[in-house]
């Protein structure tokens, strides 16, 4: 039998669990959650390929996802370019400002590079919320139809709103996974991880490490923009909550608590932090408290995070 | 002139309480290495806990002074259930870490006290006093002195007391510290006992001006943050100035500029700062030992 | 044949401290050259300045008869110049093959375009720099272990792992931060022979090295620093006479005798 690679076979997880939830859908609704969870994961792949591969720490990434999101609002509004063109102008604007921004700030280390990224969203977020004769601002602003389902309807593909947006976010998270696994064992891939294991080292071995930082910057930026983007689309409505700074940590919390080495890890983070507010409903004015528990006790008690000590604990009994 | 003034004015009423919670991250990161971003609750549980306590029949002073010490006993609290048994985790985890105990600490104020806005009078009064054009609140007086006193009183503790110095010497080299027989642990108490009470200090200063509410600490952990980053991440004298320098951005540009952009500003400002010092403007340089 | 590598008046202070102050020699092609003295006497510090990671204040690096003086690492190691360190720096939680291919890194590195999409090229460079990481491996005897974690290596194992990281640049100029150090018997003697190979193909060896039978056997010259200056150089039996050497070392427990 052949060997599946771990590339491989993370990407036949995703797509089995893709293709087979549904069957498990209690309602309608459900497919609305999924898609919410593909949205989240495609940002979180970008922090996966930042924090994860790169080491590098972000406080601000919502900003990004603030662009792709008000891009798609208001590219289409105010220069006539189709929703699906004003993903790609946003993520290509998100890509230059990263590159802008990284540039004087990736030099900076740990919490320096927290504080950095924490002002560039909250600049972002400030922009989007002031400028209200372009943005609307604190109470947001409409998004147009992406035309993407009309199109599918016409060719006699009928999907209910939920049930495309479930598709058509699953199918872009799945284009994000297989990119980050393909970096992973790529040459840029291996000196990012190097550049985190060992600064000096990744520079003696003829890493520029300034350079290579930058670039992982930038292509996780062009995740969280391309997450902001669909967030967005999908629910026709954006607010600058969306480049805040909770949403920052939400997508760094989202990692780590599944594991931020791996893309399949950070995915299940994603998707467990997602519907935790759905569980927790149930507890009313307990949620945020519980949400504060979980946060501390999986980063106490399960340092590489949920999915590799679940993995490990199931490896060990096998043994 | 008389408009400088009151911009000045407001901003290092502002700026004190910034430069409060920036000597409680100082102290902690000092201590540890951890970054708390729960510092901005033990502001907000300064003033709530007064609040309460107050609303409940207790003389304002004795008030306060349960809410200090109630807050310091969280931070004990803190460290021992979430930061000690993190020792060792990477900077991002202890990042989620704090940031668990900040929302868990906001979701606990909101069950305790509700989602109303809260406040207690001022201590000497509302009648502002009039200074060369310029007004300015006697509360004002009290957060400027609060933050002041505290400074004075932290350095006096560090440079001439030994207990100070074995935080000193603790912050420094760990290893070392515990090898001459400092009791490392301790000194990690005191450290959160101490910045969660400056906070809860904080809070009950400013309160009577900015009033209180279960989600106002998130802001001032930023603020804070910022300020102590601005000035140099473990520097006292650097937090002191760097939260005064944000408290007077934020007012000039509120004041001159725009006031939707304050909070702006101020990163702006830390942008610029961190291009040209990345250790910020009192930051230690570090080498690389390899 | 001229000097590879020359440093001239090398220097350094931190806070009024000299901690290497005005060293000279030079290293030719094929030349083993080791740099001994007590502890502290500021060996790693001048390696650190030769290879860009400490910025010395006085002095000059010449590379190839080119001025590389505090020129960044990375440019130092496209221009040929690898090195080893004291303090293992290992990517720990990257396989030991990885880790060793990350010294391909140059010759490896091309579009990250092509990384991201894995179009063939890539895919290519990847194989190319994997097969040459192999045979690294398999001449440090870690051929075994290429899919382990490099952080559950043990020391001895580690050291061999950097100098195979080091060789994968194909360097002209090799800095060997006491390479035996947690090394047994035998594989000291394995990397005695790996770095009397490595020298004998051309390539310049800069040794810092604590065992002095080790340093004594594969030298072939040697320099004698002391407090951060350098107080004797020539060849083994040389120095190991020189009465300033035996000074210097005297209260110390490694005497710089050949037969250590």
């Amino acid at each position: 039998m052949m060997k599946l690679t771990p590339k491989s076979a993370t990407l036949i997880v995703l797509v089995a669990l893709i293709a087979l939830s549904p069957l498990l859908f209690p309602s309608n609704f459900y497919y609305r959650v999924g898609a919410l969870i593909f949205v989240n994961a495609i940002a979180v792949t970008g922090i996966v390929i930042l924090t994860g591969y790169a080491g590098q720490v972000s406080l601000g990434h919502a900003g990004f996802a603030g662009i792709g999101a008000y891009a798609c609002a208001l590219a289409p509004v105010h220069l006539g370019v189709p929703p699906a063109l004003a993903v790609v102008l946003g993520a290509v604007l998100s890509g230059v400002l990263a590159y802008l921004v990284g540039r004087p700030i990736l030099r900076l280390h740990g919490y320096y590079l927290g504080v950095a990224t924490l002002g560039f969203g909250i600049l972002v977020t400030m922009v989007l919320t002031n400028e209200r004769a372009l943005t609307g601002g604190p109470d947001g602003i409409e998004v147009p139809d992406l035309g993407l389902r009309g199109l599918l309807g016409d060719l006699g593909l009928s999907l209910s709103n939920g049930q495309f947006w479930y598709f058509f976010s699953g199918l872009c998270m799945l284009i994000g996974a297989w990119i980050a696994l393909n970096l992973y064992d790529s040459p840029t891939g291996r000196a990012l991880r190097a550049l985190h294991g060992s600064e000096v080292a990744a520079r003696t071995v003829g890493i520029d490490v300034a350079r290579l930082k930058l670039r992982a910057f930038v292509i996780s930026a062009v995740y969280a923009s391309v997450s902001g983007s669909l967030l967005a689309l999908q629910n026709r409505f954006v607010t600058p909550d969306v480049a805040g700074f909770m949403h920052s940590i939400e997508m760094v919390t989202m990692a780590v608590l599944g594991g931020v080495g791996s893309v399949l890890g950070a995915i299940f983070g994603a998707a467990i932090l997602t519907l935790l507010p759905q569980v927790l409903t149930v507890f009313a004015e307990y949620e945020q408290m519980v949400l504060g528990l979980v946060m501390i006790l999986v980063m106490i008690f399960l340092r590489e995070g949920l999915l590799p000590s679940i993995l490990k604990k199931l490896r060990g009994k096998d043994e | 002139m008389s408009e400088l003034l009151q911009f000045l004015f407001s901003g290092v009423t502002v700026g004190a309480v910034y430069a409060l919670v920036a000597l409680g991250f100082t102290i902690i990161y000092n201590a540890s290495d951890v970054v708390n971003f729960a510092q901005g609750e033990f502001v907000m549980l300064g003033g709530m806990i007064t609040f309460a306590a107050h609303a409940a029949g207790l003389p304002l002073p004795l008030a306060a002074v349960s809410a200090i010490v109630l807050t310091a006993g969280l931070g004990v609290a803190m460290n021992k259930l979430a930061i000690e048994p993190a020792r060792g985790a990477p900077v991002v985890s202890l990042i989620i870490i704090t940031i668990g105990a900040s929302i868990f600490i906001q979701g606990a104020a909101q069950i305790v006290f509700g989602k109303q806005i809260h406040s207690f009078p001022a201590f000497s009064g509302d009648a502002p006093i009039r200074v060369a054009g310029a007004t300015i609140l006697p509360q004002s007086l009290w957060v400027i002195g609060g933050a002041v006193a505290v400074f004075i009183a932290l350095w006096l503790f560090f440079t001439r007391t030994l207990l100070g110095r074995a935080v000193l010497a603790t912050s420094n080299n760990r290893l070392a510290a515990q090898l001459v027989g400092i009791n490392t642990n301790f000194v990690m108490t005191l450290s959160f006992a101490l910045s969660a009470g400056i906070g809860a200090l904080a809070g009950v200063l400013a309160t009577p001006i900015t009033l209180t509410a279960y989600n106002v600490g998130i802001a001032f952990a930023l603020k804070g943050f910022a300020g102590a980053m601005l000035g140099g991440m473990g520097n006292p004298k650097g937090a002191l100035v760097g939260g005064f320098s944000i408290g007077l951005i934020e007012a000039l540009t509120a004041g001159y500029l725009s006031s939707t952009y304050k909070d702006a500003a101020a990163f702006v400002v830390i942008l610029a700062v961190l291009f040209f010092m990345p250790q910020g403007l009192f930051g230690r340089k570090s080498t690389d030992r390899v | 044949m001229s000097a590879l590598l020359s440093i001239e008046g090398l220097g350094i202070g931190f806070g009024g401290l000299r901690a290497v102050d005005d060293v000279s020699f030079s290293v030719r092609a094929g030349e083993i050259l080791s740099v001994i003295g007590p502890n502290g006497a500021g060996k790693t510090t001048l390696f650190n300045m030769i290879s860009g990671v400490y910025r010395p204040d006085a002095g000059r690096v010449t590379l190839d008869g080119q001025d590389v003086t505090a020129m960044e690492p990375h440019l130092l190691a496209r221009r040929g110049l690898s090195r080893t360190f004291q303090n293992l720096q290992i990517f720990q939680s990257m396989s030991v093959l990885d880790n060793a291919i990350a010294g391909y890194h140059l010759r490896e590195s091309g579009s990250v375009l092509a990384d991201l999409l894995a179009l063939p090229a890539s895919r290519r460079r990847a194989r190319d720099a994997e097969a040459g990481a192999r045979a690294l491996l398999a001449r440090v005897g870690l051929e075994r272990a290429a899919e382990r974690e490099a952080g559950n290596l043990s020391y001895g194992a580690l050291k061999r792992l950097e100098i195979a990281r080091a060789l994968a640049l194909d360097p002209k100029v090799l800095l060997l931060d006491e390479p035996a150090a947690g090394c047994n018997a035998v594989e000291t003697e394995e990397i005695d022979h790996l770095i009397a190979e490595v020298a004998a193909s051309g390539v310049a060896i800069l040794l810092v090295e604590h065992d002095m039978k080790l340093v004594m056997r594969i030298s072939n010259h040697i320099v004698v620093l002391d407090h951060g200056e350098k107080i004797a150089e020539g060849d083994p039996a040389t120095v190991s006479r020189n009465p300033a050497v035996i000074a210097a070392y005297l209260g110390t427990e490694e005497a710089p005798h050949a037969d250590g």
